[in-house]
Parts: C-alpha cells; structure tokens; sequence
C-alpha cells in the first residue's frame, strides 16, 4: 500500500497504478522518494520506471544490513531520469536466512557489477543473474565483509 | 584461480582454432593501475574483451562503519587518489544533508574553488597518461608541470599534496594560509595559455588524430543501460552535469558551460576534457573575484569544532570541544544520496544514519566502477592498440573502482 502522504509524488502514484501489490510502503525525506517493493516484483517494477518511466539510469545497487532484525537485508536501487531530472530510491526487504532477491540484469546490463558486488560483500543471491561470482574479493573468500556480523579485526586461524 | 590451478577466465573468454586468449594486466602501464583485461584476440582484432577488477579492494565501505563522521573524511581521500576533495564534498555534503546544516557562503565557494582546482589537477593526470600511452611524451612533462603546481596549492593549505582531507563536516578545517589566493591567481594567469599549449601538441597532431579519431565508440544508449557517467555520455552529446542539474554548494551562482561533443569517439572526449578545463579556469576565477566575507565554519557547535581562543576563555566551547573529540557528534537518524560531479561522473554517497556517532552505512556510488563496465562493449571490434586508447579516453582510476 502507498502511503498517502506520497499521492502527490507522480512517479508512486505511477508505480502503484502499475502494480498496486508491489508497494510495500515509502517515504519522502529530506528531499528524496523511497519506495518499498516486494523483492519478487523488483524486476519488473524497474522495468516499468525504466521504459515507461524514463529512468533510463541505474545509479547504484548496494544493501544494508541490519542485522538482527528479521529481514535482515536492505537491498537499495538509485534510479536516475536524465530526462526528467529526478532520481527515486527503491528498497526491497530481504530475509536473513539464504537471501535472495531477482537480478535486474535483464533491464539494466549495468546492473551485473552492482549484483555482484552485493553478492560478493553481502551474500545475496541475485536469481537470473547471468555471472554471478565473487567481484572485489579472491574466489576462495570465505565470509562476506559488509555484514554486521563480520569480524573488523583480527586473522584467520 | 580454480582448484584445479587453471586460471578461470570470465564468460565465454576462451582460446580456439583461431583465437588466443591474452592477459593485460594486472601489471601494465597503460591500465593506470591494477586493472586487468582478459582479451579474446582473432589475430590482432578483439573479440571480447572481459575486465576484472578487484585488486585493490581495500574494504574502505566497511571501515567508514567504525570511524567517526568526521574521521571518515581522510578515508574518501584515499579512494578516488586523483580528486580527493570532490570525495571530500560528496561525503561532507551527505552528511551535512543527514544534520540539516547550513554551510557559509565563504565556505560554500571556497568548496567550489578547490574541487575545480581538483579536477583541474585530475585532467591533467588524465591528459599526461593518456597521451603518454598513445606515444606523445613532451604532453606528459608538460601536464605535471602544472600538476605540480596545483598540488604546492593544495599543500599550502593542507599541509598535503593528495590527501588534502581538507573538507570538515560543517565547513572547512582552516583558512588559507597567508599569500595563497595570490598564488592562486599567478597559476590561473598562466594556466589558460598552457591549455593551448597541449592543445597546440595535440589538436592537429595527424598521429594524434589518426590514434583517437573513429577509435572508441559506444552507443548512448549502451552507455546510459551500461551506468556510465561524465565527459563520456557529455562527449556523445548528452548535456549531463550534476553542477547544473542538482547544483550543490552554491555551483547555481556560477557561470559555466557543460562542453559537449558529437563525436562518441576517443577524439571527442579528449576535446570535452580540455573544454572541460577552460570552463573550470573560469569558475576558479569567479569564486576568487567574488568570495563572499563571512566565517568558514557552519554555525553549530555540537558537530564543528571551537576556535582555540574559544576553549581557553568558554566553558561551553571546552565541553563540546572534547564531546567531539573523544565520542564524535551524533547524527539523526535517516538516508540520504548525495550526488557531486567529480572529474569522471556521478560520484554519489549513500550515507545510513542510526543516530549514533558513527555511519550505519556509507555506500560509494563511484564513476570508476561504472564506467570501466563499459569497457568490454567498447574493445569488441575493434583493434587491440585502439584498446589502449580507449581505456584511456575512459579516465579510470582503480583505487575508486575497488574502493
């Protein structure tokens, strides 16, 4: 459901009108629109933005961790209208246990980077990615540092 | 490396009948860097081309997560190493935006001067190299000439010659020295004629042209769907510049023109980049001739620090003075993506807030990292010394890839 305070903002009421079970919520502060998806409508809401929306950008993928709260994981998409010169931040919530969220690879190619980068930090798995390994960190990495729950300090034994 | 010891190669990269696979890299000195390109080679024409990067994550987003907002200024220096203080502004400005501060004007302009001083510094590493890889030396000499110059600017206020970290959260951490704004205008009195000078090596050079002319294309749409950003979407006649379409610190009072080309070639960005100098040439001289008086430092004291007279005579300014120092200043909760245009694009921050003294999260949307993607799609096709061209054209900087 989109919250009412957000009607006014045309691109959430576009998404809604779009699919109204992909909104989970939103909120607009400090000058910026965040909307929150269902992880399993991601893929096709960013379609959606994109090619009828005219966000023909993706900024940025990355997550967060909030660790341990349940869902654990913030998967957070920047989008950019060149076009209309706005920017909008979507955000799928992410179980904790085996996190797993649909690639948007199939509507931005400049998303594989992203996806993996999440992957590699994070541990989630992007379902449709077409390459999906290890980015910044050697293959035989074990762990994945952008997690709460990762040690700052010390060696491996 | 696989268990088996092979090395694995990405996606469909692979040798045959007529093809061999060629490593550049990590080790090269035309890939700026640790960046290394898996080439697919039929004779001497690319087939594919796949990037890895990776070889100096550093892991710096995680380390934002135990420092204070404050110490996390020294760390952005550290990640695009060719234009600190534009990661400077962009992490200042996200976190300015999560306390609601309000910047002086002085400090909002003298902000501006230095981050063109900054990309000034930065294309000129840019032009050096990249001209250096396709075989005119004397342009190299004489672009760290004036490198060289900037960074003694740089020094003289900052005390350094790359990690300036001289940005604070609320405004800036000292005044300039004594003489600095006249050695300012000595360097901006000359510089507008050494940009001729490159220009006068390079523009009509027939090798020069023969090497960038037609060399390098991509599509806008690919580069749009690929994440690029800067000079390279401006050199294909996209008028994207987030100074003027999300102007920040003040960049809506200035004068300037967003360079554009149509060419989409190595040529095209080479001529945006120059252009690209000139007009922050005149951006520097505006902020000189009509800096705002005013103090340097927001008005805020529990996040910026006490003058050192204050401390001495104020009870108050003591208090917050070690509250800052030993606990750091806490920030309201929230998310905010802050947007600069750095040298080479869309340097976005992504600053998570939980209310305490440290970031919950700081993600660095880099233009490096977009940008090399595209390199695959660019190299196909094409011969593989165009590849050398084009990644240059690209103006990459590794240790912002990897961050």
């Amino acid at each position: 459901m989109l919250p009412d305070n957000l009607r006014e903002y045309a691109v959430a009421v576009a998404v809604e009108a779009f699919d109204a079970e992909a909104v989970k919520g939103g909120k607009y502060d400090r000058n910026e629109l965040t909307l929150e998806i269902a992880p399993g409508k991601i893929a096709s809401v960013c379609g959606f933005l994109k090619f009828d929306q005219a966000f023909v950008r993706l900024s940025t993928v990355t997550a967060v961790d909030r660790y341990p709260a349940e869902p654990r994981f913030e998967v957070v998409y920047h989008l950019h209208s060149v076009e209309h010169n706005a920017r909008v931040r979507l955000k799928c919530l992410v179980r904790g246990e085996d996190p797993v969220i649909e690639s948007v690879t199939g509507v931005w190619r400049g998303a594989n980077w992203y996806e993996r980068e999440v992957f590699d930090l994070f541990g989630i798995q992007f379902i449709g990615h077409p390459d999906l390994r290890r980015i910044m960190l050697p293959d035989d990495w074990e762990g994945h540092p952008l997690r709460k729950d990762y040690p700052i300090t010390g060696s491996r034994v | 490396m696989s268990d088996t010891g092979q090395i694995v190669v990405e996606g469909e990269v692979q040798a045959g009948p007529r093809r061999m696979v060629l490593n550049m890299g990590p080790q090269h000195p035309s890939t700026h860097g640790v960046l290394r390109l898996m080439l697919e080679l039929d004779g001497e024409t690319v087939v594919k081309c796949a990037p890895d990067i990776g070889f100096l994550h550093t892991g710096i987003e995680k380390e934002f997560e135990v420092k204070t907002y404050q110490q996390g200024v020294t760390l952005t220096d550290r990640v695009d190493y060719l234009a600190p203080l534009s990661n400077n502004l962009g992490y200042c400005l996200a976190a300015e935006k999560l306390l609601g501060l309000e910047i002086p004007p002085q400090a909002q302009w003298m902000r501006v001067m230095l981050t063109e001083l900054t990309r000034l510094n930065s294309h000129l590493v840019w032009l050096g190299t990249h001209a250096l890889d396709i075989g005119a030396m004397s342009v190299f000499l004489y672009c760290f000439r004036e490198r060289e110059d900037i960074l003694r600017i740089f020094e003289m206020f900052s005390g350094q010659r790359m990690m300036t970290s001289y940005f604070r959260i609320g405004g800036l951490a000292l005044e300039p020295p004594r003489g600095w704004y006249a050695r300012v205008r000595k360097f901006m009195d000359v510089f507008p004629s050494r940009i001729d000078e490159y220009e006068n090596l390079l523009t009509n050079n027939p090798i020069w042209i023969g090497r960038t002319q037609g060399v390098g294309f991509i599509s806008l749409e690919d580069m749009l769907d690929l994440g690029v950003t800067g000079p390279m979407l401006r050199a294909a006649g996209l008028k994207i510049d987030a100074r003027k379409s999300e102007p920040y610190s003040s960049y809506e009072k200035f004068d300037f023109e967003v360079p554009t080309s149509e060419r989409n070639d190595v040529f095209g960005r080479y001529q945006v980049r120059v252009e690209e100098m000139r007009q922050s040439t005149r951006i520097i001289r505006q902020a000189m001739d009509g800096m705002p008086a005013g103090p340097w430092k927001a008005d805020a004291p529990h996040v910026v620090l006490p003058d050192r007279e204050k401390m001495k005579t104020q009870m108050e300014a003591l208090i917050y003075h070690f509250k800052i120092v030993t606990e750091g200043f806490r920030v309201p909760e929230g998310e905010v993506y802050q947007v600069v245009e750095s040298p080479r694009g869309e340097l976005g921050f992504y600053m998570v807030s939980d209310g305490t003294t440290h970031p919950y999260r700081v993600h660095m949307r880099t233009p490096s990292f977009g940008n090399l993607q595209a390199t695959g799609k660019m190299a196909e096709g094409t011969l593989i010394a165009d590849v050398i061209a084009s990644i240059g054209s690209m103006d990459f900087v590794l240790g912002d890839t990897d961050r």
